[in-house]
């Protein structure tokens, strides 16, 4: 075990750690947009720095270990005047779009921004991704990709990448042109996404919004969120369920522990819990390429045939 | 053929014979040449025809059957640019400039065959009233030191034998069979070099630090990306003498333990990219690479990657990630990539020019080649010397060299009369050094003490005429294109501060502008994941300390005072107009009134501040303010 402070506060934690989570058992949390516990460390979008004595600049906690005897601050003027301009880069480059934002609530963008007074500000200069479309990728029934509002942590591509057939997701670009892409930069119909959502759970911001749920006008902060396992399969991945009003909808949760997430888990688990599912929809290759289609819930859940079976046994 | 240790001498025995009248080395036996044709073969002086100049060369002997005592020779950079395509003709050194193709056929006759050089076509600066001096004594020459580029412009870089002539592949016997890996590393620690690369990091601890991490699997890589605007350096190196990075590297295989090395170079450099093969191949043939170099116990292997071009991908972490197959953006370190680079395997990663001075400290010995340069940054630099200055080329100096004696002692000063304004080194990444400053030792330390920095060799030289906000609103182009778009400073802050960079420059700067570039300035500084995003406000803070007065003029006063800012110049004909009508004819926008033998007007509102009447006044009437 080492020992260490993170402001003033002493506390032991297993070699290795990063001091995000060391900070985190010290009860501490230092803020951070492309950090995730379950995914590589990348140490992009800056705002876990921290100062720690005898280092001569501010350093990320997410890519650092905690070591003996360290003295770590997180709050010292310095790296709040950081955090503060780093997110007043990604506003400038944001839509102000928070009240019908379907992450407002749970944004981690809107939530820092309110912690450390940084608001919109009007100005002339450039922005990425399309301004005025609503979404940039409207391709997918179950994915709204809105390029617009990308903060560009790279998470999704992480999780994407975490398994290695899917990889779907990419940088592309270079500069301040830099962006997400779905394969050979398509778009999530065309490429090979098969839109098990995992980086929907992953995006801090609305980057990328489930679909059925918006297309439902229902938002976490107004719902009653309970938690369901998929029974499609052994690895038991977690699905929400959210009731606000008479609407309740089923949106996939955070992948842990190496679970895959899958859309036919999903559509099961809809049918189960969603009040009145909307349609399903499939992935075919056609000649005109890869397009999504209607199909019944027996087809989308592959149930066609035991269906039959069921029907003629009790017949 | 494989090569035994005693084949190295033979060869550069036999080979010398015939190099004698280069110059190099000066007790040597008689050869079968009686005269040599030296002929740049630098991607400068082949863009600008010296493939064909040497064709021709090549065509008037085979033509002549009585001539076979002329030797035409390919070589590297020479240095002296500006004045190429370069030819040089020993014995005696003649220096021919800006030589056309169809000047070989009267060197060829006048000098070669008549024994007079041709003095209308020789470099100016080297004809005196009593003599011509040889290239080795022109001012340009003279104050070099060539060390990293002492091969380049004396040996074939596409024949091996040449390199081994000049004592090549004599530092690696040496060190394969009479030191043991500690003992080199020992050599190259002791010799104080420090990576040429940009960093200044010392290399012998690099060495040591790679060597200490245990085996097997480790590899060296050699840096060749070089995407610095207007350098052009490693490119010289690996065009003149590829076979000395090939010899260091190997060099750096044995003291660390690896067995396989890459060189990452970028596609851009066709001609660099193609010696190198050729030169990796003469190598494999003569058993310098592969199994049991020279019958020694130890192995090597040595493959080029070729580059995209991204400015980035020369940051060490981004170059790994690209020869891997990944997207070349640069990691968090530690880890540094000596303890966990390629494909996580402890990989030593250093510059070209680097590399070019390991084969010399193992020969000579650290002791001589800390007799040049200084205690804190031993040896000498490769500078590529551009902008205004007279002297347009490739330099090697002793550090500690000053600024003011590479301008005006190598590069002959700023032509055209013209006032020094600045120079810059460092590139993107360092700073504008202001007149005031020009006694400034070149050297690491020094540099980076006057808000600049060594970077890769980029000097660039500005005199009057070069608006300093336009100077940092050009490198801040340049970055804002190529930061990797990884890290949220570098992306999102070099855009916001071109932006207001922009906005000065059109005139429309605000008081509060300074502030936010400043700040902006310190968080990239501070926030940015790479070295690309924490020196990226370098040029940009350089030019606010020493020449705020040109941005307080921007802003407040709507000026440009070197007239360079199209949006804050106007076009004014002045009273020396002797009305010959050329600015109104040649004007596009046609907004110049006037009768011939009258003075011309230009109509403000309508310029659109081209400058084209300016270039045709046959008087000078026409003044930008
Ligand atoms: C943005 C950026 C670009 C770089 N480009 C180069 C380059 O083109 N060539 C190079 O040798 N080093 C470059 N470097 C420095 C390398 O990261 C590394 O320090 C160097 O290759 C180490 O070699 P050295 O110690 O021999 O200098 C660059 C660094 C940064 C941050
Ligand atoms: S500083 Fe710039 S180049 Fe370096 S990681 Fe960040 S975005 Fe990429
Ligand atoms: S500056 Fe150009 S546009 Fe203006 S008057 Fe002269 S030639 Fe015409």
């Amino acid at each position: 075990m080492i020992q260490l402070t993170i402001d003033q506060k002493t506390v032991r934690v297993p070699a290795g750690t990063n001091l995000i989570e060391a900070a985190r058992a010290a009860g501490i949390e230092i803020p951070a947009l492309c950090y995730d516990p379950g995914l590589e460390v990348v140490g992009a979008c800056r705002l876990c720095l921290v100062e720690i004595d005898g280092f001569p600049k501010p350093v990320t906690a997410c890519t650092t270990s905690a070591a003996e005897g360290m003295a770590v601050h997180t709050m010292t003027p310095a790296v709040r005047r950081l955090r503060r301009e780093i997110l007043q880069l990604l506003l400038d480059n944001h839509p102000n779009d928070c009240l019908t934002c379907q992450q407002a609530g749970e944004c981690y963008l809107q939530r820092y921004a309110y912690e450390y007074g940084v608001t919109f500000r009007v100005h002339d200069g450039a922005r990425r991704g399309s301004e005025h479309a609503r979404f940039t990728d409207t391709s997918s029934p179950y994915i709204l990709r809105d390029e617009s509002k990308c903060i560009l942590c790279g998470k999704c591509v992480r999780t994407c990448a975490a398994l290695p057939e899917r990889s779907v997701l990419s940088f592309a670009g270079r500069g301040f042109m830099t962006k997400i892409a779905a394969d050979l930069d398509q778009t999530l119909e065309a490429s090979t996404c098969v839109s098990c959502s995992r980086c929907v759970v992953a995006c801090p911001v609305g980057a990328l919004i489930d679909r059925r749920q918006r297309e439902k006008r229902v938002r976490a902060f107004s719902a009653e969120t309970t938690t369901v396992k998929c029974k499609q399969c052994d690895y038991g991945c977690e699905f929400e369920v959210l009731q606000a009003n008479e609407a309740r909808v089923v949106r996939p949760k955070a992948p842990s522990g190496g679970r895959p997430l899958c859309l036919t888990g999903r559509l099961r688990a809809e049918i189960e819990y969603a009040g009145d599912p909307k349609t399903p929809y499939l992935k075919r290759e056609t000649d005109k390429g890869r397009k999504f289609e209607r199909v019944t819930w027996s087809e989308a859940l592959g149930l066609g045939q035991v269906l039959q079976r069921i029907q003629e046994e009790e017949e | 053929m494989k090569l035994a240790r005693t084949d190295l001498k033979a060869i550069a025995e036999k080979t010398i014979e015939y190099m004698h009248l280069r110059g190099l080395p000066e007790d040597h036996p008689e050869g079968p040449y009686k005269k040599a044709v030296i002929i740049c073969r630098g991607t400068g002086c082949t863009s600008s025809q010296s493939d064909k100049i040497m064709e021709r060369f090549q065509t008037l002997i085979a033509a002549d059957k009585n001539e076979s005592s002329i030797e035409v020779v390919r070589t590297g950079c020479f240095g002296l640019c500006e004045a190429g395509p370069v030819v040089i003709v020993h014995p005696g050194g003649t220096f021919y400039s800006h030589v056309k193709v169809d000047d070989a056929d009267i060197i060829y006759r006048e000098h070669l065959i008549g024994d007079q050089p041709v003095k209308k076509l020789i470099y100016p600066d080297a004809v005196l009233e009593d003599g011509i001096l040889p290239y080795s004594e022109v001012p340009f020459t003279m104050n070099q030191k060539r060390v990293a580029l002492r091969n380049c412009g004396h040996i074939d870089p596409e024949r091996i034998e040449e390199y081994l002539a000049h004592g090549g592949y004599q530092a690696l016997e040496k060190v394969l069979f009479d030191m043991t890996p500690e003992a080199v590393i020992a050599e190259v620690t002791a010799s104080g070099l420090r990576g040429l690369g940009g960093g200044g990091f010392p290399t012998g601890r690099k060495w040591q630090f790679t060597a200490a991490n245990p085996g097997p699997e480790k590899y060296v890589v050699c840096n060749a990306d070089e995407g610095d605007p207007g350098a052009f350096m490693d490119r010289s190196i690996l065009e003149g003498d590829p076979h000395t990075v090939i010899e260091a590297m190997i060099i750096a295989g044995y003291a660390i333990g690896a067995a396989q090395g890459f060189i990452y170079i970028r596609a851009e450099y066709p001609i660099a990219v193609q010696r190198l093969e050729i030169a990796i191949r003469q190598a494999e043939d003569a058993g310098l690479l592969g199994d049991r170099i020279l019958g020694s116990d130890f192995s090597f292997r040595l493959e080029l990657r070729l580059g995209a071009g991204a400015f980035v991908c020369g940051e060490e972490t981004a170059l790994i990630a690209s020869i891997e197959g990944n997207r070349g953006m640069p990691r968090n370190k530690p880890p540094f990539p000596a303890n966990s680079g390629l494909w996580g395997k402890p990989t030593l990663i250093n510059n070209v020019e680097t590399y070019a001075n390991i084969p010399v400290i193992l020969m000579n010995g650290a002791a001589s080649f800390r007799q040049t340069g200084t205690e804190k940054s031993p040896g000498t630099k490769v500078f590529a010397l551009g902008g205004k200055i007279k002297n347009v080329g490739l330099v090697e100096v002793p550090m500690g060299t000053t600024l003011r004696q590479v301008v005006y002692d190598i590069g002959g000063g700023i032509p055209n009369g013209k006032a020094f304004k600045a120079v810059q080194t460092g590139g993107p990444s360092g700073g504008c050094i202001g007149a005031e400053k020009l006694d400034t030792p070149i050297d690491f330390d020094s540099l980076k003490a006057i808000g600049s920095m060594m970077g890769s060799g980029g000097m660039i030289v500005m005199d009057e005429d070069n608006c300093m906000v336009d100077v940092a609103r050009f490198y801040m182009d340049f970055i804002t294109d190529e930061s990797c778009g990884k890290c949220t400073p570098c992306r999102e802050g070099t855009k916001r501060m071109l932006e207001i960079l922009e906005r000065i420059c059109d005139g429309k700067g605000e008081k509060s502008d300074i502030d936010r570039l400043e700040s902006l300035a310190v968080t990239a500084q501070q926030a940015s994941l790479c070295a690309l995003g924490q020196t990226a406000a370098n040029p940009v803070l350089s030019t606010l300390k020493t020449f705020r007065d040109e941005y307080d003029a921007h802003i407040n006063e709507k000026r440009c005072p070197a007239g360079v800012c199209t949006s804050l110049i106007s076009f004014f004909i002045t009273d020396a107009c002797i009305g010959c009508t050329k600015c109104a004819r040649n004007c596009p926008v046609s907004c110049i009134a006037g009768t011939v033998k009258e003075r011309h007007v230009i109509d403000r509102d309508a310029c659109i501040r081209c400058g084209i009447c300016q270039d045709v006044c046959p008087v000078n009437a026409v003044i930008r303010k």
